[in-house]
């Protein structure tokens, strides 16, 4: 019973060696030329000490937003692209053209959001 | 899933209101100062629609396996939602002409909004009714804050996407528990095994989860708080259409989960309807007795009227479902023509909206003065105009079911309520003011507000033939 899950250990542990061997062999073999920048934090671009009061951008909504519609995307055409062999065996041509409906309706979003600018960084 | 061109023609007005949608995207895309073309597009593509819904109310059937309904009170309520967001369109342009307000999304937002709410009423799932509830909540957050620059606007967005997504919540949840204790999400499936789930604990606290989930959305007592403060910082021709045809798909909802208790079976939740009822009914009268600003006025009188409707559900008979649908049309005009006045004569700076504000009105524009007043006393229930016959029916429903006292103190409230909505009269006609205020009448605004009034006294002088249309889907 328990050696059927022994390929689930393995995974586990290459998993775990490969998180090993990638972060620390960049440190073991790289050359290490340290200066204050590198040694900062690192999120996202922005500098991680100072004043909570700082005034943001407000453009990162904006990409947010068109991030939402290109996710969406993605989380819906997967899918549907993986099994479109069994979708078409079943409902023929219906397969195809609901999902191009759909991204149809789509991009009418993503024309609005190129027609008010909303690619400008500006 | 089967596609047929049957599905497509019955489903036609649901199409049409997707389609303008996008095209009125599209116009907003590639016209500058579409102000005109794009009211007069909405307007047109929801009459288009609610003339196809009418002409289409027999045509039931189940399509998209089996998740969407048409024909029938679906289609009756159809008519409802872009028959009254129609009117809105009209009595926006002026409104948006005067306080420079956003047009481009203004009317992609009511239209996105209209079909949600027919969703809501099509649906044969509780999926379907989840997507429908969020599509026109959504709608609405954003059109409640569309004039941004202004704080109350602002606040209203603010406060209503904050208890919005509370009910949200409840109804998920409700929804979760139904699945989890029958084991389905289709509403026919639900609907044959009723009798049975009632007993079990599980399903009966899914059922009242899901129905104060969409009491906040009716703004019923205790779950009202929202509504004044929302609709007096909404646009004005916003707040008409969340207080009416919003108002009439939360319902629609409703009587898709009800849809057993109108066949017959037990009504588990009577004691809690009962309450929120009478509550509703009673808090709404009196408090709005105290207001003097009108939208706040009219805010508290939808909270009475949520309770004359829940009424029509406390009575668990097929003719309540009919009188609640009767009730939805009546209400959604006449008090659509209420904020289409309330619209022209406010001015771009919200002010003028107070009661004392109309004294003299009478004298000074007797069309506008005696139209309010008609649909003041349609709101109070006079007959022979449509509000009567709306309290009429559920009350009458009421009795039926065997909850009399549950009619007597509907007719307790209405009597109260005469008195809030025959004060704006008396002031208009009687009172003094020296006032000379400015208001704004356009013939399109006045087009919608007389389209309303023409309804309003069509239903009130032609109840019957109606009503036994309305019955003869609901059975």
């Amino acid at each position: 019973m328990l050696e059927t899950y022994l390929p689930i250990l393995l995974t586990f542990a290459a998993a775990v060696g490969f998180a090993v061997v990638a972060t620390f062999s960049s440190e073991w073999f790289g050359p290490q030329t340290p200066n204050p920048e590198k040694h900062s934090t690192y999120e996202s671009g922005v500098k991680p000490l100072g004043t909570t009061k700082d005034r943001v951008s407000i453009k990162y909504y904006m990409v947010a937003m068109l991030f939402i519609i290109f996710d969406l995307e993605v989380v819906f055409v997967y899918p549907w692209a993986t099994e479109f062999g069994t979708l078409f065996g079943e409902h023929g041509v219906a397969a195809f053209w609901s999902m191009m409906i759909f991204l149809i309706v789509f991009e009418f979003g993503y024309l609005y959001a190129y027609k008010k600018g909303g690619f400008k960084w500006a | 899933m089967e596609f047929t061109l049957t599905d497509l023609t019955h489903l036609l007005p649901i199409v049409i209101v997707a389609a303008s949608v996008l095209v009125a995207m599209t116009i907003d895309m590639f016209t500058k100062e579409a102000d005109k073309t794009l009211g007069w597009f909405t307007a047109l593509s929801l009459f288009a629609a609610a003339y196809v819904s009418l002409f289409f109310v027999d045509k039931t059937g189940v399509h998209l396996s089996g998740v969407v309904a048409s024909g029938g009170a679906t289609n009756i309520l159809h008519f409802v939602f872009t028959f009254g967001a129609g009117v809105v369109a009209l009595i926006s342009m002026e409104y948006a002409k005067k306080t420079e307000m956003r047009v481009g999304e203004y009317y992609v937002l009511v239209l996105s909004s209209v079909l949600g709410m027919m969703l809501i009423a099509a649906a044969k799932d509780l999926a379907v009714i989840f997507v429908g509830l969020e599509q026109m909540s959504i709608s609405f957050y954003a059109l409640a804050g569309i004039r941004r620059k202004r704080d109350k606007s602002v606040e209203a967005s603010l406060k209503y996407f904050l208890l919005g997504a509370f009910a949200t919540g409840f109804v998920v949840y409700g929804m979760a528990l139904i699945y989890g204790s029958s084991g389905t999400m289709a509403l026919d499936t639900i609907r044959y095994a009723f009798p049975d789930l009632v007993s079990q604990p599980l399903f009966v606290l899914g059922l009242a989860l899901f129905v104060i989930g969409f009491a906040f959305k009716i703004a019923a007592v205790p779950f009202h708080m929202w509504a004044p403060d929302v609709y007096q910082g909404s646009p004005t021709p916003v707040a008409g259409l969340m207080s009416t045809v919003g108002k009439a798909a939360a319902f629609a909802a409703l009587l898709l989960i009800f849809r057993p208790v109108f066949d017959g079976a037990e009504n588990a939740l009577f004691p809690f309807l009962a309450i929120v009822a009478t509550l509703s009914m009673l808090y709404g009268a009196i408090v709005a007795i105290a207001q003097d600003d009108l939208k706040r006025m009219l805010a508290y009188s939808s909270v009475a009227h949520a309770g004359y409707m829940l009424i029509g559900f406390a009575s668990g008979e097929a003719t309540g479902a009919a009188g609640v649908i009767y009730y939805l049309v009546a209400y959604a005009f006449m008090n659509l023509g209420a904020f289409g006045i309330i619209a022209m004569i406010e001015s771009a700076e919200e002010t003028n909206l107070k009661v004392q504000d109309y004294a003299g009105l009478g004298t000074r524009a007797p069309a506008l003065a005696a139209l309010l007043s008609l649909f003041m006393f349609a709101l109070s229930g006079i007959p022979p105009l449509a509000g009567f016959f709306g309290k009429y029916y559920v009350f009458i429903a009421a009795v039926e079911g065997g909850a009399t006292w549950l009619a007597l103190v509907g007719v307790a409230s209405s009597a109260i309520s005469v008195y809030f909505y025959l004060r704006v009269v008396v002031v208009m006609y009687f009172g003094k003011s020296e006032n000379r205020m400015e208001y704004s009448v356009s013939n399109v605004s006045l087009l919608g507000v007389t389209i309303s009034a023409m309804l309003v006294i069509l239903l009130g002088v032609l109840p019957g033939s109606i009503i036994k249309l309305i019955e003869s889907f609901v059975r």
